[in-house]
């Protein structure tokens, strides 16, 4: 088992309901392969440094799960079929990036629950 | 008359070229994890062109400049930050 990271980036075009299916659909695929999604982030409609695919913006999705490598390929398929996915990154978390992240995600529950 | 330096006075003391010792950053703090979604803090390592600055610049060790290269390299694909630019900063 192996802790991965996938961002992606899907096209500014969709409505919020087309968007959060679309997350769905790869929550999903996750989970019913084995996965364990650890984490969820949504960044909103980001602009992107560069156009990509004529757009200047998109919405921005982080996906964090343990997983057996084999599971990476066919999600990546599944990406590069889906003409709603501009760009996805998957990455294998090191120790050191998977303390990073927990440390991050602690302080960002902390300063939220100061600020309640 | 030859006059001894010891004569001449400053008001302020010269610059003298007093070169200031590089390190790198990450061994500094203990940072292991280079971060490629911050793009804010990647943006240290790369010049108003969207270029890799070079080592013997910026100070890193090898071990981290690998990483750092990577992650900006990353976040360029996810378009956090431009493959090309001008006046980026």
């Amino acid at each position: 088992m192996n802790q991965y990271e996938t961002v992606f980036i899907l096209t500014p075009v969709l409505s919020e309901e087309q968007m959060k299916e679309a997350v769905k659909k790869y929550e999903d695929f996750l989970t019913k392969n084995g996965a364990e999604i650890v984490h969820r982030e949504n960044w909103g409609l980001r602009k992107l440094a560069y156009p990509i695919q004529k757009k200047s913006t998109g919405f921005y999705h982080l996906l964090e799960y343990k997983a057996e490598g084999t599971i990476v390929a066919p999600l990546e398929v599944q990406f590069k079929r889906d003409e709603r996915v501009m760009r996805f990154l998957t990455v294998r978390l090191d120790k050191h990036a998977v303390a990073y992240n927990e440390k991050k995600r602690r302080k960002a529950k902390e300063s939220k629950e100061a600020k309640a | 008359m030859a006059q001894s330096n010891s004569d001449i006075k400053y008001l302020t003391p010269i610059a003298v070229d007093t070169k200031k010792k590089k390190y790198c950053r990450f061994k500094k703090n203990g940072i292991k994890y280079i971060d490629y979604k911050d793009e804010n803090f990647l943006m240290k390592f790369i010049n108003e062109q969207g270029k890799l600055l070079p080592r013997r610049i910026t100070g890193t060790s090898t071990k981290y400049q690998k990483k750092v290269s990577q992650a900006v390299k990353r976040a360029r694909h996810l378009a956090l930050l431009p493959y090309v630019a001008d006046l980026l900063k």
